[in-house]
């Protein structure tokens, strides 16, 4: 009797949202949208570096420094300075983020033996532009003295660091953003679809009938609680395939990783959309209730602000927000192919998150007021 | 006789307003049994109780012998009920709701059939056609079709008929007399007093009191007043100068005359003479018939 009835309440809802002039819509058009147009605009990709060279130096080597800086692709010289002051002038009026200072007598003492030290200084008012900026210029600038050492036979390489970016070699933002992507989408739809759903049956007054109905509020919930698997999968697959198709991003671990992961956060977020629906009388108050949790799950799970750069109680925070597993399940598929045995603790998160907000979902739903 | 519904000193309250206050009555069984009373005068916090929708405060309720707190499992079985909004599925079509509320009861269609035949007769003809797109009077037919699908003992309509054209109100209590037919007992609330007369009984509800219950002949007998008709050119000073005359103890407009609730102290002859020394020379007053509006609104006022 049960399995049955969960059937046809199943049947019910998925006739209903076959039929709605907005939920197809929304899950085939909203990824396309938010994964085509966001990249583009919402770019950390940092490619018009301005630098500014004060060259003290006035040396062959100092010249092709600047030049290659120039050369670079994301680099370019926007002027040459004879003093410190000039160039800083060109930093605080917009013109330049870098600045790099060759000091006097750099090929000389280069020869000498002696270690003389480049300067670079960046504009921290755009963080990423700067500390991206100055590790670009200090990448070329050293790829040009290596190179004239080699040149030079000369074996005396100045000890030189060097970051290298693992799983997403030159930063590209996009690579992090679009599991970020599908995690937002995840978020909405499946936040405000059944919340909107439930709540709208209360205005329009079908729950009355409904509650009188010898259905079981279990089986009700999860009746609205499924459909919304079947969304999030969807959503994810669209996802996936515009990351390949567009941006040529396939997820280097296993695809069914993702999918799990999915589902249990599907329901993480459509538990929370019946238990928002449930205390709420209005679609109006309901969407107020559920933005507020997207807002705190969108600048708390680490989608856009790192956790690692949070303050301390910040961090502990996010343990309780739970986007923040299935992002980091996300990008660990997507960039680094992890596997489950990397990522079994982010699992458990979500499943005990999923089994505690449908939990609640069923127990806040009343069907005698 | 058992009867269908058991009402004991319920009462809900809503803050600081009491919607049900001490209510008591039995609907017996194989009755069409009425609730008459005004907008906001609890009739809808009371369906609610009885179909397990809303608890009360205190006081017990059974329907078909089930009690509305402990067995309200077994009850939603037992009862069909039609709220007073449309709460079918508009993007369902006529065909769909009728399957969906039959399977979630675990009946089928047509097991019972024979029972939502002749209200589901007109609607048999476009059983594609979605819910949101039928007639008032349609919508409202298979809302009760859906009530009944599941071949309940007892049957909750609240304000079956508010918004429904008169031809259709006709006809809905039609249906309801061949329902009782079949046994099944039905509570019926209205605020349109003439309907009062189709049922067997009535319970006059107002602010959340009963004022009586009886069959609706023997409650106009029990009135105690006469009523009588008075009209003139000009109503406005008519009112005025009979609510002046001794023996009228209250006159209110009633259609396009005005009523007179009288006691014994009141002469035809003399209010005739007085309204004529008022210059309401076209003044008329004759005996009327009492109604259940009349007791309503003496009731009320007490």
């Amino acid at each position: 009797m049960k399995a049955n009835t969960l059937k046809i309440l199943l049947h019910k809802e998925i006739s209903l949202m076959k039929r709605s002039p907005l939920i197809p819509r929304i899950i085939i058009a909203m990824p396309i949208l938010v994964m085509l147009i966001i990249p583009l605009v919402a770019t950390f990709d940092v490619k018009n570096i301005d630098v500014a060279v004060v060259d003290n130096d006035h040396s062959e080597l100092s010249r092709r420094i600047a030049a290659d800086i120039d050369a670079s692709e994301y680099l370019s010289i926007t002027g040459c300075y004879f003093r410190y002051d000039e160039a800083l002038a060109a930093v605080e009026n917009g013109t330049a983020d870098v600045i790099l200072t060759i000091p006097q007598n750099y090929l000389k003492d280069l020869a000498n033996g002696k270690m003389p030290k480049l300067d670079l200084k960046a504009n921290g008012v755009n963080v990423t532009k700067g500390t991206l900026g100055a590790q670009y210029a200090a990448a070329s600038a050293t790829g040009t003295l290596r190179q004239w050492q080699n040149e030079q036979g000369s074996a005396t390489l100045p000890a030189t660091t060097s970051v290298i970016n693992r799983y997403n070699p030159t930063l590209d933002f996009r690579n992090y953003m679009i599991p970020a992507l599908m995690v937002i989408l995840i978020i909405i739809i499946c936040g405000y679809l059944p919340t909107l759903n439930l709540v709208n049956e209360k205005e329009a007054g079908t729950i009355e009938a409904m509650n009188v109905t010898p259905v079981g509020k279990f089986v009700f919930v999860l009746s609205k609680l499924i459909p919304y698997w079947i969304v999030g999968l969807l959503v994810v697959t669209v996802g996936m395939i515009i990351g390949w198709a567009v941006y040529g991003l396939i997820p280097e671990g296993n695809i069914f990783l993702i999918y799990l992961a999915t589902l249990l956060f599907s329901l993480v977020m459509s538990g929370l959309g019946v238990f928002v629906a449930n205390k709420s009388a209005t679609i109006l108050q309901s969407i107020f209730m559920i933005f507020a949790f997207i807002i705190i799950f969108q600048l708390m799970s680490g989608l856009f602000t790192p956790i690692a750069s949070m303050p301390q109680w910040a961090q502990y925070i996010t343990y309780a927000i739970p986007p923040r597993y299935f992002i980091e399940i996300m990008r660990a598929v997507y960039l680094k192919g992890s596997s489950m045995a990397d990522l079994w603790q982010q699992y458990a998160a979500l499943l005990g998150f999923a089994t505690l907000l449908s939990i609640i979902a069923a127990i806040t739903y009343k069907k005698r007021a | 006789m058992n009867n269908a519904i058991e009402i004991r000193n319920i009462t809900k309250r809503f803050g600081n307003l009491a919607a049900l206050d001490n209510v008591t009555f039995s609907v017996p069984d194989g009755s069409v049994f009425g609730l008459i009373g005004p907008d906001g005068a609890g009739k809808t916090t009371l369906y609610s109780i009885l179909a397990t929708l809303l608890a009360p405060d205190s006081g017990r309720a059974t329907v078909a012998g089930l009690d509305v707190i402990k067995d309200f499992k077994r009850l939603r079985s037992a009862i069909g009920y039609m709220p007073e909004r449309f709460s079918l599925y508009p993007d369902l079509t006529v065909s769909e709701n009728l399957h969906f509320f039959a399977s979630l009861f675990g009946v089928r269609v047509e097991d019972n059939f024979d029972l939502i035949a002749p209200i589901f007769g007109q609607l048999a003809k476009f059983p594609h056609r979605m819910a949101a797109a039928l007639s008032g009077g349609m919508k409202q037919k298979l809302a009760l079709s859906c009530a009944l699908i599941h071949r309940p003992k007892v049957l909750l309509l609240d304000e079956p008929t508010t918004g429904v054209d008169a031809v259709s109100r006709s006809e809905f209590w039609e249906m309801l007399a061949t329902l009782k037919q079949k046994g099944i007992t039905i509570l019926v609330s209205t605020s349109y007093m003439d309907e009062a007369e189709r049922c067997d009984r009535i319970a006059l509800i107002n602010k959340g009191h009963i004022l009586d219950v009886d069959a609706p002949g023997k409650l106009v007998d029990k009135t105690g007043i006469d009523i009588y008709n008075a009209s003139a050119r000009e109503m406005y000073p008519l009112l005025q100068a009979i609510r002046n005359i001794d023996g009228v103890k209250d006159c209110y407009t009633f259609g396009a005359t005005l009523h007179l609730a009288t006691d014994k102290n009141f002469n035809l002859e003399n209010a005739i003479g007085r309204l004529r020394q008022e210059g309401l020379t076209d003044a008329r007053i004759y005996p009327a018939k009492g109604n259940i509006e009349d007791l309503f609104i003496k009731l009320a006022k007490e």
